[in-house]
């Protein structure tokens, strides 16, 4: 049985949306499924993969764990709104020129949360790198070209910001 | 062409899907839409082994939003037939059971009915409305019990397969195979020490990301349309024609992005559900697995029970060697021991060998390929009591294990006999690591090494490369891009045109589209997609030679063409100049390669582990991994590093954690991420990585396939580094803490057994 749904009013990728969902659609399935954001992924529908990782208020969280109706009034940050007027985010470069992708499905949770996490501190360390993207499972790079991409955006960051 | 003269293989040129794949617009298997697409869920079945003794669907079906809803008497029948479901076969009955289940459910998770309805929570609302009868029947959920006397019969027509012979026995082991190679009993009588040693290793899944994921729309033509994300467009074509009893005209299916698979998505599990719901309802249905279905539901690889004996001579000369490998099937017969006794002693020349293996049903999901299918339980087994071995010989490890490695010229006990292999270059690169070497100090430390083959497939593969105007070229192949193949293969065409791999434009074709490739899978894509895009690159050439040759008035065999540039009588003409001369000598020009090769050569690899054992919680801690890897030939380095890396961390979880917890009703109490618990990024260190070039000889540029063989040795290398550290040996995967506790617990607990170092008593 479908269920009487409520508007819903947020800021997605710096833009003003409204949307219509049930009281039990997961923030994931309004991106996905409404407003046609499909680059946040469904792995686990649990909150253990990241794959669906956004960042709502400054915070990376699993859109799978976030209701559609919490999302009321918040700001909301997802895959697409990274890259900015054609050019790639110097994180979703670094991914790309360190070959920190295979098959690219756990890749957009991933480049989210390694934007968080230099959104707030420019130079962590290997173990910092490693402890943030804990919730992030991939199962293909083995994380090795992962955390080097995430030095590699680190220090290109700062060197813009100096 | 010499290695010099290489100027796109072994470079590390960006990947043409990378752009798609870090903004999040690649479309993946749920990404999907259709206009008036409705939404599939699949019930599944609560018990490990039931009869079905009734389904009731009206409530279901009256339920509103419900558009159809099917059971396995919606399915066809037809006469049996073997079904080719990529990298071999399975009889039609088989598969059409493990869609929807008809009179019996094998294991907790096989799907029974399936709904169709408005949206996914209405689709899995009203499958709750859906009563089955079961009449629940006693299981067998290993290898052991299974194959004891009075042991519930899974497959009531399944009769046991002996030496290649029907045997008429009924019975949980599908099949009992035995290689022999010499004498096993006086090779084991030549040697000084003889150690025999049994081995368990539990059932793993594979654990991509993305979930399976399909839709399918039963078109009012009668044409099925598929669009999913599998391994191989062309095997789920024809299972899913098979199972809906289609010619294979009737069924066209897109490969949309696949976010993983490692030999888990080439069988199909959705496809002809989604199609029947489809047909039932008149619109395009989508399903989408949660992780639970996945786990439950789809083909995770085989646990084993494995009995290794190995004797060597005081001179560090292994004289003989006996395996028995029994894997679990699963609900079907198809355990993945026939490559397993293929590997299970590859890296050694041994005079004398018997193997047996037995592929014996159980009551878990039917179980598909894992990245080197069935060769790292082995290769647990083996390497284990190799190491024992050179231990007790006082022998270095990989000393030993080059002493007695296999070469060209070297004949397996399952017949082939190894022409250029890797296995020594392998582990004296090993030896030769600063790894192997380096002290390592602290308590409860130890380090351990092993080495693994996978002997590779080649199998068909279809490539066409069209030449634009500009000199760029579009390339369209068969195989689904897991991890690179997009750019390992363009780099191959590019290479062969005297191009750069940006002037080459790839994409991956559909089936009705491109012609028949066998599935990305059996590390063959860099390999034999590769040797079909250098086959249609030299068609390529081999016209545009007609063309210059025409504008020259000359012979074309006169004509000559080396990187990029086509020569003949002291004229030359570059490809680019050329390609916009197209129009003018004829029109376009699509060269086209489709090849089979049937002598792929294997790969080796090796692992150096460095681990720490915490002696109050059994906790094994990964310090330091180097893993080597013969590649014949690296076409990008970057994405051969990236498998060597996967793999060796699926090998790590394998060894330390990963495992389908099963109750004694046969129902797996951890499918879920939280519980089945794959390496995170906190768990490991950087992975080292060491790429060895033995070209394959056959090859155009010498590649080996490189995604399996990583996986095989690091359980082993952990294993052999938990017994150093702890002087405790584990014979059974995984080795999580409650199983390290319990080996320290009895070694303290055996006369003459010590305690473990700690730092208090240090």
């Amino acid at each position: 049985m479908t269920h009487r749904k409520t508007l819903v009013r947020a800021t997605v990728n710096q833009e003003s949306v409204e949307f219509l969902c049930e009281p039990r659609q997961s923030l994931l399935e309004c991106l996905r499924d409404i407003l046609g954001l499909t680059g946040a992924k469904e792995g686990c529908n649990d909150g253990n993969c990241g794959a669906c990782t956004v960042i709502l208020d400054g915070r990376p969280v699993n859109a799978c764990l976030v209701l559609g109706v919490e999302a009321e009034g918040c700001e909301i940050e997802t895959i697409e709104g990274i890259a900015r007027a054609g050019a790639l985010h110097p994180v979703q470069r670094a991914y790309l020129e360190s070959a920190a992708l295979q098959c690219g499905f756990c890749t957009p949770g991933l480049i989210v949360a390694t934007k968080a996490l230099l959104d707030q501190e420019p130079n962590p360390s290997e173990e910092r790198i490693r402890m943030w993207l804990a919730n992030n499972l991939c199962r293909c790079t083995g994380y090795d070209k992962v955390i080097r991409a995430v030095q590699r955006a680190a220090e290109e960051m700062r060197e813009v910001r100096a | 062409m010499s290695e010099s003269t290489y100027a796109v293989v072994g470079t590390r040129p960006p990947r043409h899907d990378a752009t798609d794949k870090v903004t999040g617009r690649a479309h993946y298997g749920a990404d999907f839409q259709l206009t008036g697409m409705l939404h599939g869920f699949i019930l599944r079945s609560p018990h490990a082994h039931a009869a079905i003794r009734r389904i009731d669907v009206s409530k279901a079906e009256a339920f509103p939003g419900v558009k159809a809803v099917v059971t396995s008497a919606d399915l066809p029948e037809s006469p049996e037939q073997m079904v080719d479901i990529g990298e071999g076969a399975m009889p039609l009955s088989y598969i059409r059971g493990n869609m929807l289940a008809r009179s019996k459910v094998l294991y907790k998770g096989h799907a029974v009915a399936a709904v169709a309805a408005v949206s996914p929570h209405v689709a899995e609302e009203a499958a709750s409305l859906i009563e089955v009868d079961y009449d629940v029947l006693p299981c067998a959920l290993t290898v052991e019990d299974a194959m004891r006397d009075g042991a519930p019969v899974i497959l009531p027509d399944l009769r046991t397969k002996e030496f290649g012979e029907q045997t008429g026995r009924p019975g949980n082991v599908a099949e009992h195979f035995r290689h022999v190679l010499g004498d096993a009993e006086n090779g084991f009588t030549e040697a000084d020490l003889v150690v025999e040693r049994e081995f368990r290793t539990a059932t793993v899944h594979q654990g991509y990301i993305e979930p399976h994921a399909t839709t399918v729309l039963w078109n009012e033509d009668g044409h099925v349309l598929v669009w999913c994300s599998s391994q191989g467009a062309f095997t789920v074509r024809k299972a899913t024609a098979a199972v809906l009893d289609l010619p294979v005209l009737r069924v066209s299916v897109t490969p949309l992005e696949i976010g993983g698979g490692f030999g888990g998505k080439i069988r199909i599990y959705l496809e002809p559900v989604a199609a029947l719901l489809s047909k039932k309802s008149g619109r395009p249905v989508k399903i989408v697995m949660s992780r639970q279905d996945v786990f439950e539901g789809t083909g995770p690889t085989p646990g084993s029970h494995m009995r290794i004996k190995m004797g060597a001579r005081k001179d560090g000369r292994i004289t003989a060697a006996q395996a028995y490998l029994a894997y679990e099937a699963g609900a079907y017969p198809g355990a993945m021991v026939a490559p397993g006794a293929m590997c299970v002693f590859a890296a050694y020349d041994i005079p004398n060998v018997v193997i047996d293996g037995y592929d014996v049903v159980v009551n878990k999901p039917s179980t598909a390929a894992y990245r080197a299918p069935g060769a790292t339980q082995a290769a647990f087994a083996t390497e284990s009591v190799v190491d024992e071995i050179a231990e007790n010989l006082g022998l270095d490890p990989v000393e030993f294990r080059l002493m007695n490695a296999a070469k060209e010229g070297t004949r397996r006990a399952d017949g082939p006999k190894f022409r250029r292999i890797g296995c020594v270059e392998v582990l004296e690169a090993m030896r030769n690591h600063p790894h192997y070497r380096a002290p390592l100090e602290g308590p409860n430390r130890g380090r351990g090494v092993a080495v693994g083959f996978w002997f590779n497939v080649g199998l068909a593969s279809s490539c066409t490369i069209s030449v634009n105007s500009d000199g760029t070229v579009n390339l369209l192949d068969g195989s689904v891009d897991l991890s690179g193949t997009r750019t390992s293969v363009s780099m191959q065409a590019a290479e062969t045109l005297g191009l750069r791999a940006e002037d080459v434009r790839p994409s991956v074709g559909d089936t009705d589209s491109i012609g028949f490739t066998e599935v990305t899978g059996g590390s063959r894509t860099t390999y034999a997609t590769g040797w079909a895009a250098v086959e249609a690159a030299r068609d390529v050439i081999g016209q545009m030679k007609e063309r210059a040759a025409l504008l020259w008035e000359t012979d074309a065999a006169s004509v000559e063409f080396d990187r990029g540039v086509f020569r003949a009588g002291g004229r030359s003409i570059t490809f680019q100049e050329l390609a916009a001369q197209l129009d003018e000598t004829g029109g376009p020009v699509v060269g086209r390669g489709a090849v089979n090769p049937s002598g792929a050569g294997g790969s080796f690899s090796g692992a150096i582990a460095d681990v720490e054992v915490d002696p109050e919680t059994g906790k094994v801690s990964v310090l330091r991994f180097t893993a080597v890897q013969d590649a014949g030939r690296a076409i990008h380095p970057s994405y051969v590093e990236g498998q060597m890396q996967g793999g060796s961390v699926q090998g790590i979880g394998w060894a330390l954690n990963e495992e389908y917890f099963m109750s004694a009703e046969g129902a797996m109490l951890n499918s879920s991420w939280l519980d089945y618990r794959m390496p995170t990024s906190l768990d490991l260190p950087m992975i080292d990585t060491v790429i060895v070039e033995v070209p394959d000889p056959e090859h155009p540029f010498g590649v080996r396939g490189v995604g399996e063989a990583n996986i095989v040795p690091p359980p082993a290398a952990v294993s052999n580094a938990v017994y150093r550290a702890t002087g405790v040996r584990l014979y059974r995967l995984p080795m999580n803490p409650v199983a390290v506790m319990e080996a320290l617990w009895q070694k303290e607990s055996e006369p003459g057994g010590g305690s473990l170092h700690s730092d208090a008593a240090a």
